[in-house]
C-alpha cells in the first residue's frame, strides 16, 4: 500500500521548508530513521528523518522549492503499485511530525462518507420536527415564533397562524409604547474598528490570567484627603495609584515587558497607561516614565491628557506604547470587573471602587473599612500566576502602607 | 342553601361523564353525576368491557387448535357457554364497582334517577330538582334500530341482546361489519356458531383502510364466515326456526339467507330525545347536539360530549372531548376540540384492527398528495416466531412536509402498536424519527419502524 510523505514541522516554529538536497532518489528503498532530504527552516538547514519505510515511487518536490507543513513531497510503496490516485489531493489531514506519522493508516482507500443532515434539522429552539421541516419550506425563521405546544414548543399551528411583518423587523404588539430604541445601522467608525481589531486580538491571542485582591483603603485615602486639604490643585486618586503602581513595577520586570513571539522584549520605563472613555470609544493616554516622576507631576500630566483625551486632541506617541494600563471604573460604582490588556503591554490593572465594607479583624471582630478591589490581568505567555501574584501583593501592600514605596 | 347545589353535574355516568366527573373534581369543582342506569355507561356494563371478556376467552378457545397441533387433547365436550356469558357479566360489574369506587374516591356525589333539564342551571332528577353552575350532558347513545328489522332480543338482537345470551345459536346473520359487527362475528365463529357477515357497502370494516379490511377479510373466510357486501337488506320475516333475511345484491338479485338469529350492528343513535333540550334552547342536527369549541352548547351554562354530539361515537373520544369540556369550565382548557385526525379506532377482532387518520381512499377523495408505506407481518420476526404473519403496518404521510397522516394496523397486537405512530403524529414527530429509533428485537413494533422506514425508502426486512 503506497503512503505519502508530508512536508512536517522540523522546528516548532516552522510553517514551510525549503527542500535543499533529497537524500534518497526515486526508486531507492527507505527504512524507517533513514534521513530522506535536507531541509531549510526558517532557523537552519535540517534533516529530515523518515517516519515512513518503502521504496521512494515519486518525489514531488524536487530541489530547491519550498513546501508548506502537511504538503505532499513524495510516494513511498511497492514497486509497481498504481500511485496515481495518491497524486490528486496533496494536503497532509495534521502538520506536525507526528500526527503525520499517526494519522497515515487512515489514508486508505475507503473514505468516509460525509455526514448528510437530516432534512428537518435546523439549529434552533423548541420545535417539532414538523414545525422545523414546514418552517425550512416555507422560508420561516422559527426564532421569531411564540411556541404555543407543550413547554413553549413551536408547533404545526403556531407556524400557520404566523403573520410574517411587511419587513423583517420582529412584530411589536400595538399596546406596546413605542421603543426608546431604534433599529439602525451604524457604520463603524476608524477608531471603532481599531479598538474592535486590537482588543480582539490581544483578548483572542493572549491568554489571560486574572487574578483579585481586595484593598485596604483607608490609609492612602486618608493621607490623600490630609495632602488634598492643603492644595488648591486636589490630586486624583488615579495619579497615586499610577504612581504606586509604577513603583511596584520597578520590582517585577515582567509586568514592565511585551510578548514579540519568539522572544520577551523587557521595557526599563514604566510607561503607565490609564483607560480614558471617550464619547464614541475609549483611549489610554501615557504617563511615561511614571516610576521617576512624583505623585503632583504625574496628576498634573494626567489632567492635561485627560482633558485633551476627551476633546480627541491627543498625540499619537501620547497614547500608543504603554508598558503598563490602568483601567478604573469605580467612579461608575463597578466593584469589581477584569480588563483585557493593553498591548504591548503585558498587564493591565482593573480598579473598582472603593466601598465601606466589614473587616474581620484578627481577633474575629468587624471592623469597617474603605475597600477596594482591583484585578490584574496578565499575558500568561510572557508570565506565570506566581509571577503576576507576586506583583499584585506587593502593589496591595504599598497601597495599604504607603511608606514601603520608599523602601 | 347556597344558589346552587354543584358546581357541576354530570348526566350519565358513562366513559363520557365519569371521566368528566373526576377530572372536574380534580379541578376543584363540586361535581354529581346523575345516572339512571348502572355506573360505567355502555362502554362498562353493555360495550367495550364485557364484549372484550367474551373476545379473550374466544382467542383462549381458538388456541385449543395450537396445543393440538403439539399433542394436547382438549375435552370441550363440557364447554358452556352460559359460563362464558357469566365471566362477562362479572367484567362488567367490576368495571362499575371501579367507577363507582373512584367516583367515591374524588367525593363525587352519584345520584341514581333520570334527569331532564329544567333551565340554564337547573336540572329535575325524578322530579326533584338540583341546580347547578354548569351542566354536562353525557347520555350516550344506543343501537340504531332500523324499521322492519326491531329488537325482540329473542331472534333479533342488539349488541346488548347479543351480550345476554347465555345458549349460542347454531347460526347468526350479522346486519352491519363495523367494530361492534365483526368483534360478534370472531367470537361466535370461533365457539362454533355458523356466521354470515352481511355489509351495504362495497367491502366490510368500510371505515378502515382498504388494506387492513382485507387482511381481516381473509383471515375471517379462513375460518369460515361468509360475508356478503354491497348487499341491502330489505325484508326479515320470523319463524319458529329463526330469521329469514332477503337480500338485495349487487346485480340486483335477490338472495335469502336463513339463521337461528340476527345481529343488527348497523350504528348507535344519540340519546337525545328525553332531555329537556327543547325546553332551554338546545339545538340538534340529526338527532345529534349541536356544540361550538369546548363543547359547550348554545347555551354557555351547558355543555354536551361523547355519543350525543356527532364525533366517533367511542369512548375514548368521550372521555377526552369531557375532559375538554370540564377544563373549560374550571378556565384550564388548552385546545378546543379533539383532533379528528388524531383520533385511534380499534377492534379487537382476531386479527386486530386499528387505525387513525386518513385512510389512502380518502386521502385521493381529497386530492391530498401523499405517500402510503405498507410493511407486512412476513418481514418481522417476533410475528413470525409466534406465527402470527398475517398482519400489517400501513404509514400515510404528506408527499411534501412529511407530515403523518394516518396510521393503520392489522394483526397480532395491531391495537398496542398503533399508538406510537399515533403519539408521533400529536408531537408532530415526522416518520424519519420513528424511522431512527433504536426498537427492541423481537417486537411487533419493530414493523411500525420498518413502515416508517419504508416511507424514507430504506426498509430493512423486506
Amino acid at each position: 500500500m503506497a503512503e505519502k510523505v508530508f512536508m512536517i514541522a522540523l522546528s516548532p516554529t516552522m510553517e514551510e521548508g525549503t527542500i535543499l538536497k533529497w537524500r534518497k532518489k526515486e526508486g531507492e528503498v527507505v527504512k524507517e530513521g533513514d534521513i530522506l532530504c535536507d531541509v531549510e527552516t526558517d532557523k537552519a538547514s535540517m534533516e529530515y528523518e523518515s517516519t515512513q519505510a518503502g521504496k521512494i515511487l515519486k518525489i514531488v518536490r524536487g530541489e530547491g522549492t519550498a513546501a508548506k507543513v502537511g504538503d505532499l513531497i513524495a510516494i513511498l510503496g511497492q514497486e509497481g503499485e498504481d500511485i496515481s490516485s495518491l497524486l490528486g489531493d496533496s494536503k497532509a489531514p495534521a502538520k506536525t511530525a507526528e500526527a503525520v506519522k499517526t494519522s497515515s493508516p487512515a489514508q486508505s482507500a475507503v473514505a468516509p462518507t460525509q455526514i448528510v443532515q437530516p432534512s428537518s434539522a435546523q439549529p434552533t429552539g423548541k420545535a417539532s420536527p414538523l414545525a422545523r421541516r414546514l418552517a425550512q419550506e416555507k422560508g420561516i425563521d422559527l426564532n421569531q415564533i411564540q411556541g404555543s405546544g407543550p413547554g413553549g414548543r413551536v408547533i404545526k399551528r403556531d407556524l400557520e397562524n404566523y403573520q410574517p411583518a411587511a419587513s423583517s423587523k420582529p412584530v411589536v404588539p400595538a399596546a406596546v409604547l413605542p421603543s426608546p430604541l431604534n433599529d439602525e445601522r451604524i457604520p463603524v467608525s476608524r477608531k471603532r474598528a481599531v479598538i474592535a481589531s486590537r482588543l480582539s486580538e490581544s483578548l483572542f491571542t493572549a491568554p489571560h490570567i486574572f487574578l483579585t485582591v481586595t484593598v485596604h483603603m483607608d490609609p492612602l485615602m486618608n493621607a490623600r484627603e490630609k495632602i488634598n486639604a492643603e492644595l488648591k490643585e486636589k490630586l486624583g486618586l488615579n495619579s497615586f495609584i499610577v504612581k504606586l503602581a509604577a513603583n511596584a513595577i520597578t520590582r517585577h520586570q515582567a509586568i514592565n515587558s511585551s510578548w514579540m513571539g519568539d522572544y520577551i522584549q523587557n521595557h526599563s520605563s514604566v510607561d503607565v497607561g490609564l483607560a480614558v472613555a471617550q464619547a464614541d470609544g475609549l483611549i489610554t493616554p501615557i504617563v511615561r516614565a511614571a516610576h521617576g516622576k512624583g505623585i503632583r507631576q504625574i496628576d498634573a500630566e494626567l489632567k492635561d491628557l485627560i482633558d485633551r483625551a476627551r476633546n480627541n486632541a491627543l498625540k499619537p506617541e501620547e497614547y500608543t506604547g504603554a508598558t503598563f494600563t490602568i483601567s478604573n471604573l469605580g467612579s461608575f460604582g463597578i466593584e469589581e470587573f477584569t480588563a483585557i490588556i493593553n498591548p504591548p503591554g503585558a498587564a493591565i490593572l482593573a480598579l473598582g471602587a472603593v466601598v465601606r465594607a466589614p473587616y474581620v479583624e484578627e481577633d474575629g471582630s468587624f471592623s469597617v473599612r474603605r475597600q477596594m478591589k482591583m484585578t490584574l490581568s496578565a499575558d500568561h505567555r510572557v508570565m506565570d500566576g506566581a509571577v503576576a501574584a507576586a506583583f499584585l501583593t506587593d502593589l496591595k501592600s504599598i497601597i495599604e502602607d504607603p511608606f514601603r514605596a520608599l523602601l | 342553601m347556597a344558589a346552587h347545589d354543584f358546581d357541576l353535574i354530570v348526566v350519565g355516568a358513562g366513559p363520557g361523564g365519569y371521566v368528566s366527573a373526576i377530572r372536574a373534581a380534580q379541578l376543584g369543582l363540586k361535581t354529581a353525576v346523575v345516572e339512571k342506569d348502572k355506573p360505567g355507561g355502555v362502554c362498562g356494563n353493555w360495550g367495550c368491557i364485557p364484549s372484550k371478556a367474551l373476545i379473550n376467552q374466544a382467542e383462549g378457545f381458538e388456541r385449543i387448535k395450537d396445543l393440538e397441533a403439539i399433542g394436547v387433547k382438549v375435552d370441550t365436550s363440557n364447554f358452556n357457554y352460559a359460563a362464558v356469558q357469566k365471566k362477562s357479566r362479572d367484567a362488567a360489574d367490576r368495571s362499575g364497582k371501579g367507577v363507582q369506587f373512584l367516583l367515591k374516591k374524588n367525593k363525587i356525589e352519584y345520584i341514581q334517577g333520570t334527569a331532564v333539564l329544567n333551565g340554564p342551571q337547573s336540572l329535575l332528577v325524578d322530579g326533584k330538582e338540583y341546580k347547578a353552575r354548569f351542566i354536562l350532558l353525557a347520555a350516550g347513545s344506543r343501537p340504531r334500530q332500523l324499521p322492519g328489522f326491531e329488537f325482540d332480543e329473542n331472534q333479533v338482537l342488539s349488541s346488548t341482546g347479543i351480550l345476554s345470551l347465555t345458549q349460542l345459536p347454531k347460526s347468526l346473520i350479522i346486519l352491519g361489519s363495523g367494530a361492534i359487527g365483526m368483534e360478534f362475528a370472531y367470537v361466535m365463529s370461533v365457539f362454533g356458531v355458523k356466521v354470515t357477515v352481511v355489509e351495504m357497502l362495497p367491502r366490510i370494516l368500510p371505515l378502515e383502510d382498504h388494506e387492513t379490511s382485507a387482511v381481516v377479510e381473509k383471515a375471517f373466510k379462513a375460518r369460515g364466515v361468509s360475508f356478503f357486501t354491497s348487499a341491502k337488506a330489505t325484508e326479515l320475516k320470523k319463524n319458529s326456526q329463526g330469521v329469514s333475511l332477503t337480500l338485495q345484491l349487487a346485480d340486483n338479485k335477490t338472495q335469502i339467507l336463513e339463521a337461528e338469529k340476527i345481529l343488527v350492528a348497523v350504528g348507535r343513535v344519540p340519546n337525545t330525545e328525553n332531555l329537556g333540550l327543547e325546553k332551554v334552547g338546545i339545538k340538534t342536527d340529526r338527532g345529534f347536539v349541536v356544540v361550538k369549541d369546548y363543547y359547550q352548547t348554545d347555551v354557555p351554562s351547558i355543555y354536551a360530549i361523547g355519543d350525543l354530539i356527532p364525533s366517533p361515537l367511542l369512548a375514548h373520544v368521550a372521555s377526552k372531548e369531557g375532559e375538554i369540556a370540564v377544563e373549560h369550565m374550571a378556565g384550564k382548557a388548552h385546545e378546543k376540540r379533539v383532533d379528528p385526525l388524531s383520533i385511534p379506532g380499534a377492534t379487537y377482532c382476531e386479527p386486530q384492527i386499528a387505525s387513525f387518520g386518513y385512510t389512502e381512499e380518502k386521502l385521493k377523495e381529497k386530492g391530498l398528495a401523499y405517500k402510503a408505506y405498507t410493511f407486512p407481518y412476513t418481514g418481522n420476526g417476533k410475528a413470525n416466531a409466534i406465527e402470527h404473519q398475517e398482519g400489517l403496518v400501513k404509514v400515510l404521510m404528506d408527499a411534501k412536509t412529511h407530515e403523518i397522516l394516518g396510521g393503520h394496523a392489522a394483526g397480532a397486537y395491531a391495537t398496542e402498536i398503533i399508538h406510537e405512530i399515533l403519539l408521533a403524529r400529536k408531537a408532530e414527530l415526522l416518520p424519519e424519527d420513528i424511522a431512527t429509533m433504536v426498537h427492541a428485537h423481537p417486537t411487533i413494533s419493530e414493523s411500525v419502524m420498518e413502515a416508517a422506514r419504508g416511507l424514507e425508502g430504506w426498509a430493512i426486512h423486506i
